[in-house]
């Protein structure tokens, strides 16, 4: 577990560093991720202890986003005033990004 | 008997541990709750665990940065998770190459629609322009859209609610929507739910199908970095 943990704060380490270096502007542990995946495409398997952490990492990923949640908080009077736009942008473009990913991979299956 | 419980509040209120406590103690109790409703969308755990957590904040009086000082402890490994997605997705890469095509179109297709939906819409309907800018990374895995709406100067914490939102809304709308379509192959159904709605619509996807859990996973992933590559240029055409 020490060990997975090392090597993912390695990675997102790197990929700020090099985010900062170059102004990509992209976030840092994108970047990080990416260099991991070559990194294990080229050595061809993902070693099990590695596995088995992320996997225990990622299933609790949605505890991850409750404290930016509760920030909340601080945006109730925006989301009172913006309501109408705000969740009509919600429901609808969920729907939407669903149906056309839906019918453009059926599509290109045949 | 007040007067030393007031004086143990003032320890607990300065310090970091109360917050990460109870940010983990509200998760417990929301999962629970989440179980016990046979895990029913509409019982999201996060959603319930951000009630209770704002709840108390109101009750307590206790400003959100006080709680935050906490709480940044399970903040901080949204950027190391994010990382760890590259060990799934490197899991589905057999999978990613048999499909090249079907799967890069839909990625590309939902990758677009997702932003320029919800930003076109909002627009549409009158909303700031900080709004619009949280709003677009709405689809994609909170850490990664977090990251995006701070470097498009949008407001991080609430694109966290907006992507939470989306992750619950596409939980509950899928089925409906794909059944309109009449679309039944599980893999396509998996895919346009884990790039409309991340890890809160995969995590739902696996409850129904492996097959429908692991494309939603490998869309989640794939979308997530397409979008964090994509969304600078996008705003460079929109004339930000």
């Amino acid at each position: 577990m020490l060990g997975t943990f090392t090597l993912l704060l390695v990675y997102q380490l790197i990929g700020e560093v090099l985010v900062r270096s170059t102004g990509l502007p992209v976030p840092g542990p994108v970047v990080g991720m990416l260099l991991l995946f070559v990194t294990l495409a080229a050595r061809g398997s993902a070693p099990t202890w590695l596995r088995d952490t992320c996997q225990g990492l990622l299933s609790h990923l949605s505890l991850l986003f409750v404290p930016a949640g509760v920030g909340v908080l601080v945006h109730f009077k925006r989301l009172g005033a913006e309501w109408l736009p705000i969740s009509v942008a919600l429901v609808a473009s969920t729907v939407i990004t669903i149906g056309v990913t839906a019918l453009v991979m059926r599509a290109l299956q045949k | 008997m007040s007067g030393k419980f007031s004086e143990i509040w003032v320890y607990l209120a300065a310090s970091p541990l109360l917050g990460l406590t109870v940010t983990l103690l509200a998760y417990q109790g929301a999962f629970w709750i989440y179980r016990k409703a046979n895990m029913n969308p509409l019982a999201n755990p996060v959603a319930i665990s951000v009630a209770a957590l704002v709840a108390l904040l109101w009750f307590t009086d206790t400003p959100y940065p006080v709680y935050f000082e906490g709480a940044q402890f399970v903040h901080f490994l949204l950027g190391p998770a994010v990382v760890a997605l590259a060990v799934p997705l490197y899991a589905n890469l057999e999978m990613l190459k048999k499909n090249l095509l079907p799967l890069g179109g839909a990625l590309l297709a939902g990758s677009l629609i997702a932003p320029i939906s919800a930003v076109g819409i909002g627009w549409a309907l009158g909303a700031s322009r900080e709004t619009l800018l949280s709003l677009a990374p709405k689809s994609v895995t909170a850490p990664i859209a977090m990251g995006i709406a701070e470097k498009l100067g949008g407001l991080p914490s609430l694109t966290a609610v907006l992507v939470v939102s989306t992750g619950i809304l596409g939980a509950v709308l899928a089925r409906g929507t794909l059944n309109l379509l009449r679309i039944d192959d599980h893999a396509v159904r998996g895919f346009a739910v884990g790039v409309a709605a991340h890890g809160i619509g995969t995590a739902r996807a696996f409850q129904v199908s492996e097959t429908m859990g692991a494309f939603a996973g490998l869309a989640m992933g794939l979308s997530g970095l397409l979008t964090a590559f994509l969304f600078p240029l996008l705003l460079r055409l929109w004339g930000g």
